[in-house]
């Protein structure tokens, strides 16, 4: 199998995405006495593009999914999709962070379930703790939240519709987190 | 015929499980048609706990995500932290790491065997099995202090040294499971019923298992040679030549059933060891903390800015945490998954087509914390009639058909 190089992935991006891939960043980790090394690869894309990003991943080898991190940076939500690629062999892995900005008016993206199905649960997740939009993911029930939960109120978002003792108005004091008309519904 | 399904759900809280979950079987008479699956009840919000507390603090919440992973939560963790703000772990103490996650490994994998013998019937191997995980439990306390939650971890190193003892001791626990490996096997591939209980059971093709994103024994017992210590050797791995097990090595053929991933986790065990005694004999001498002021430490960490992840393979799978610092005495962000999160919906296609008997192993084969199934209810769906399983019911059931199919 031929293996790219870090660099070479990171120019392939380039050339294919042009102006979307707005930061890049390779990092190499040494570890042990012999001091081998591996390599993990930033890189910050619009989110308009992010889909065409997984797609040209897939292009290289089909990806390994980890997880979605998210995080509110105020008037942006950050998301990062952690991925991998080229099992099988030593040292031969590099991890591949794809981090997109979405503005908190427009918390919208493409899923990437059709891709790779294995993201549904992590989408589920970012849409319950972070209010995002997953274009294209079917409407399912909470996953990790209560059924119960409010509407609108999202653990891990750092304004006000997030919940104590992050938000910042100090309105919210835990209070917001069960939604009492639903309480009643399920009773 | 018409053909009516019922509905069975499974679930959802045991308080002693690490996952408690719901399954919803729809099910047309013994055959499972479909699952939907509902986790999340017990969904205690450590990341955000974390994110408002420092790192040093962080370490020992993440050893609590899991009883069994407590050495591999914080391992993954620091490394995270440890890139994010690019601290060096000396060489001593990545080596002393890798032992403690491998003596978890052993004790994970034996752990899971007595669960699976129990699920299928088998008390007496489930007791035996148990019996010899004690050894390496105690060898973990001499060592850390703990049977489990070892406070061994901390960014930039270990809080414990290895002595001379503790070393012979470490060697000595080894040379007993090289002595029992023989009859473990003996027990879980030569056994008849064994392999007609778990032969062709719970399929998990390599094509979905790449396409759900499976992690850990469960991926590599259907054929994808996929392992962290493998494939992005970190902390002492990279000096040692471990290589991802994969049933064929001892079958010849990959056939991503239950049986399959007892060869993988039974294989794991003895890579366990021999991992060890690598460590034990090319162990360098030296400091086993970059910092061992804690004070100076978390000033580092509350200056730094940098984001970082963290990979561990642990005994279930790839474990991974996301870090972000931004000069700030908590973490911006702190995400973290374990393996069972890309694992679960591996279940879909596994018990798909299975019957109602077969559930439990099935679903113990990914080494989820399982038995999650304290009741179950059986909805009638034409008169409403409702009657309740309860786990022991379900572990009848397997049981029976245990004793039903051994010749």
């Amino acid at each position: 199998m031929d293996y790219m190089k870090p660099e070479e992935i990171v120019e392939y991006f380039k050339s294919n995405l042009g102006q979307s891939v707005i930061e890049s960043k390779i990092e190499t980790k040494i570890s042990g006495i012999k001091k081998k090394s591996y390599n993990i690869i930033w890189l910050k894309v619009k989110p308009e593009n992010l889909k065409d990003a997984v797609k040209l991943l897939g292009k290289i080898d089909y990806p390994h999914f980890a997880i979605i991190s998210g995080d509110d940076i105020g008037e942006e939500i950050e998301l990062i999709y952690h991925f991998s690629i080229y099992y099988g062999e030593r040292f031969k892995e590099i991890s591949i962070n794809l981090t997109t900005s979405l503005p908190k008016g427009d918390l919208k993206i493409p899923t990437i379930t059709d891709l790779i199905p294995g993201v549904q649960t992590s989408e589920r997740e970012m849409k319950e703790m972070m209010g995002i939009t997953f274009e294209g993911l079917p409407d399912l029930p909470n996953i990790f939240l209560p059924i119960d939960f409010s509407k609108g109120v999202f653990p891990f978002r750092k304004d006000e519709k997030g919940v104590y003792p992050l938000s910042k108005n100090g309105k919210y004091i835990g209070g917001n987190i069960i939604d009492k008309e639903e309480v009643k519904k399920v009773e | 015929m018409s053909k009516i399904t019922y509905s069975i759900p499974i679930g959802p809280v045991h308080p002693s499980l690490e996952e408690p979950m719901t399954f919803n079987f729809e099910v047309h008479g013994e055959h499972i048609e479909n699952v939907y699956l509902a986790p999340g009840d017990n969904h205690r919000g450590i990341e955000f706990m974390g994110m408002q507390r420092n790192p040093v603090q962080i370490i020992y919440l993440a050893e609590r995500i899991c009883g069994i992973c407590s050495a591999s939560h914080p391992f993954a963790f620091c490394q995270a932290v440890e890139n994010a703000a690019e601290i060096e772990v000396p060489v001593r103490a990545q080596y002393i790491r890798v032992v403690i996650a491998e003596l978890e490994r052993i004790h994970s994998h034996i752990l899971w065997a007595g669960v699976a013998a129990h699920e299928l019937g088998f008390d007496s191997v489930f007791y035996l099995s148990w019996r010899a995980r004690e050894e390496v439990l105690d060898i973990l306390e001499r060592l850390t202090g703990n049977r489990i939650n070892y406070g061994m971890f901390m960014i930039g190193g270990v809080r414990r040294d290895f002595s001379q003892e503790l070393i012979l001791g470490i060697r000595k626990t080894l040379d007993y499971y090289k002595d029992i490996y023989g009859k473990l096997e003996d027990i879980f591939l030569k056994d008849p019923s064994i392999a007609l209980r778990t032969k062709n059971v719970g399929i998990l093709t390599k094509e979905d298992a790449l396409r759900l994103c499976a992690v850990g024994p469960t991926a590599r017992a259907s054929g994808l040679n996929k392992d962290v210590r493998q494939d992005q050797p970190y902390a002492a791995y990279a000096d040692l030549e471990v290589k991802a097990i994969t049933p064929d090595v001892l079958t010849g053929e990959v056939n991503g059933d239950v049986y399959d991933r007892i060869i993988v986790r039974l294989l794991e065990l003895l890579q366990s060891v021999q991992i060890i005694e690598q460590c034990l004999d090319n162990m360098p001498s030296g400091e086993i903390i970059n910092e061992p002021k804690l004070v100076k430490l978390l000033n580092q960490l509350k200056k730094a800015k940098g984001m970082g992840i963290g990979r561990h393979e642990a005994p279930r799978g790839e474990c991974i945490h996301y870090v972000k610092l931004n000069e700030a005495e908590n973490p911006e962000v702190w995400k973290a998954r374990a393996p069972t999160y890309n694992n679960l919906m591996t279940w879909v296609p596994m018990l798909l087509g299975q019957q109602i008997a077969d559930i439990p192993i099935v679903i113990a084969s990914i080494d989820p914390c399982i038995a999650c199934m304290d009741r179950v209810t059986i909805l009638n769906q034409d008169n409403g009639q409702k009657n309740i399983l309860t786990k022991e019911d379900l572990h009848k059931l397997s049981v029976q058909k245990t004793r039903r199919i051994t010749p």
